[in-house]
């Protein structure tokens, strides 16, 4: 009898999350929800509404990288022409060239941009004085505030032939000036460093905070054991803000192929192009000036997957290696 | 505690360093500010340096206050910044207050398409089809909407509204407050610093952004100033600035109008950063690991 009636309940229980069932749930459940948040969802339309239209839409409408689009048929009306405009890409002569530039920059600016904001937090960690280590900063941060024409705009003023640079140059070592703006093997250093000269000091901050964020016993610890000021940091500070240096990492690399496409706009022109063009410069080009929307548009699809797969790759990496990641 | 030599050693090397990093930091940009109060011809010949003013005038503000397409753009600027920065400013915090709330049904799904975004999107050419389609090319909304919120800020804010003890929401809701009122008279008062920072992030943002104003504007009635800029500076084309001025003045006054140009358009942002700078140091640090 027991067992029976132990059946029976089973059953019921099972019965009871049977999809249908599970539906109306749901919808029951949205309908009070929906009762009870009506003020939070009006307010959140509008952003969702923005996402929709201006985050989705573009997401939607790349689509016409298989298509051959025309602004005359639109969207719906132009012809779908599968893998043509990548192939295209793959084989065009610029591949090899942007693939090379965009990943030779973002892997400079892994190797010297992001160490260098490292460094400048541990050292402005070790100074004593408070006003010196706050004066520091907001110089350093300044330039960050700088628009990029005025940033690329000196650049071009000091790096002139007739600039200070040459002149220094000049008259330490008496070479002939050079005009660094037009020399395609300058291109990479004068970007990566006026990259460096123009963040350090901001990318800094997220470091110091992580440090500030390091519980000061492990330091009172590391001092018993006899470790001086170096050991200190390299054994407690460094193993303190590496959970931040990861999660920042992973972030770059999803972002490398996204290289800084408004900077090198300012900067290149063509006697650089051999360096200085990048996937996203050359999107540009082909789609905003000659307006040759499809093929820029596949050329941008190809570059948006790519920096995914890479972001999904490090994040997993990440993950395996230590508890640190983005999801 | 007594200090080993090797210490003391890096203590002098280490200042020594970050003040000659303070230096070169601040070099150019203090050089762009003297050579704009100096006298053309003498800028001209100092070759990128210059320590002090040399012969005061304040010649190249004038030109560039008497310069109609720098004040238009001068105001088109303004524009920009004020009506794009308070609609990015009232869309994100409805945007954060709504998803820092708890019970909300679709919460987590509207989030992870918030985020979603942030590590993959359509890019420049469906965007700019996008605009045209909308018939906002050549209208000062192809400036605002596009960019009317920002996730990472989102993120930002809500981290810090998600930090507000929820005693204080729960007396006023007993009062008879709605979701409105919470946010208005009771969030937002809370997180001044953070809607602080938010203003400049995103009136930085406005402020100095120019490459939308390229692709999506052809009517130079409504070029923001980074544009003209750029004309000055990239293009090396001072012709609009120098009219009135005999041919052989014109490159060298073409040049400090230049340096007053760029103070007239940086020096706004750069007078404002300081007072917020403690604020800014956490709200980096809420929304760039946390979120």
């Amino acid at each position: 009898m027991a067992k029976v009636e132990k059946e029976i309940i089973a059953g019921s229980i099972k019965q009871k999350s049977s999809f249908g069932d599970r539906v109306t749930n749901f919808k029951n459940k949205a309908v009070k929800d929906f009762k009870r948040n009506k003020l939070i969802y009006l307010m959140i339309s509008p952003v969702v509404l923005y996402y929709i239209i201006f985050q989705y839409g573009p997401m939607y409408g790349l689509q016409i990288a298989f298509k051959d689009y025309s602004p005359a048929l639109g969207f719906h009306g132009s012809p779908w022409v599968g893998f043509e405009h990548f192939k295209d890409f793959f084989n065009s002569f610029y591949f090899g060239r942007l693939l090379k530039n965009t990943i030779l920059l973002s892997f400079y600016s892994l190797i010297f941009a992001f160490p260098a904001g490292i460094i400048l937090a541990l050292l402005l960690n070790e100074v004593r004085g408070r006003v010196f280590k706050r004066t520091v900063q907001t110089v350093t941060y300044m330039p960050h505030f700088v628009s990029l024409v005025v940033i690329v705009g000196i650049l071009y003023d000091f790096t002139a032939r007739d600039g200070v640079i040459n002149y220094i140059l000049v008259s330490l070592f008496g070479i002939e000036p050079i005009a660094f703006m037009r020399e395609s093997e300058w291109f990479r250093t004068l970007y990566i460093g006026s990259d460096i000269w123009q963040n350090v000091g901001w990318s800094s901050i997220i470091f110091l905070a992580a440090m500030s964020g390091i519980d000061p016993s492990l330091y009172e610890a590391a001092k018993m054991d006899g470790a001086g000021r170096f050991k200190q940091m390299i054994h407690v500070t460094l193993p303190g803000i590496m959970p931040t240096v990861v999660i920042l990492l992973i972030l770059l690399i999803g972002k490398f192929m996204t290289v800084g496409d408004e900077k090198i706009l300012l900067m290149y022109n063509p006697t650089t192009y051999d360096t200085a063009d990048v996937i996203g410069t050359y999107v540009y080009r082909k789609g905003i000036l000659e307006s040759d929307f499809s093929y820029s548009a596949a050329v941008g699809l190809f570059k948006a997957i790519i920096a995914f797969t890479l972001l999904v790759i490090a994040n997993g990496i990440a993950r395996k290696a230590g508890d640190t990641k983005l999801w | 505690m007594k200090k080993t030599l090797g210490e003391r050693l890096f203590d002098y090397g280490n200042i020594l360093f970050l003040v000659l990093l303070s230096i070169v930091t601040l070099y150019p940009l203090l050089y762009i500010l003297i050579a704009s109060v100096s006298d053309p011809a003498y800028v001209a010949q100092a070759r990128g340096i210059m320590l002090l003013p040399k012969n005061f005038t304040l010649d190249a503000y004038n030109m560039v206050f008497k310069n109609p397409m720098i004040i238009t753009s001068y105001l088109n600027t303004l524009f920009y910044v004020v009506v794009g920065t308070t609609l990015n400013i009232v869309l994100t915090s409805l945007g954060a207050y709504a998803l820092s709330r708890k019970n909300v049904l679709w919460k987590n799904f509207i989030m992870f398409m918030i985020v979603f975004t942030m590590f993959f999107e359509g890019g420049l050419i469906p965007l700019y089809l996008l605009v045209s389609e909308l018939n906002m090319i050549d209208t000062r909304w192809a400036l605002i909407l596009p960019t009317a919120v920002s996730a990472f800020n989102l993120i930002i804010m809500r981290t810090a509204f998600q930090g507000i003890p929820d005693s204080l929401e729960e007396s006023a809701r007993i009062d008879g407050a709605n979701d409105f009122t919470i946010l208005f008279k009771i969030i937002l008062p809370l997180s001044l610093p953070v809607v602080a920072v938010m203003v400049l992030f995103y009136g930085v943002y406005h402020w100095n952004s120019w490459f939308h104003a390229m692709i999506f504007l052809q009517n130079r009635e409504l070029f923001p100033v980074q544009l003209i800029l750029r004309e000055i500076l990239i293009a090396n084309d001072t012709s609009s600035m120098t009219t009135g001025v005999s041919a052989v003045d014109a490159m060298p006054i073409g040049e400090t109008v230049k340096y007053a140009t760029i103070v007239v358009a940086t020096l706004p942002i750069l007078c404002l950063y300081p007072f917020l700078q403690k604020y800014f140091v956490k709200g980096v640090m809420i929304g760039g690991i946390k979120g």
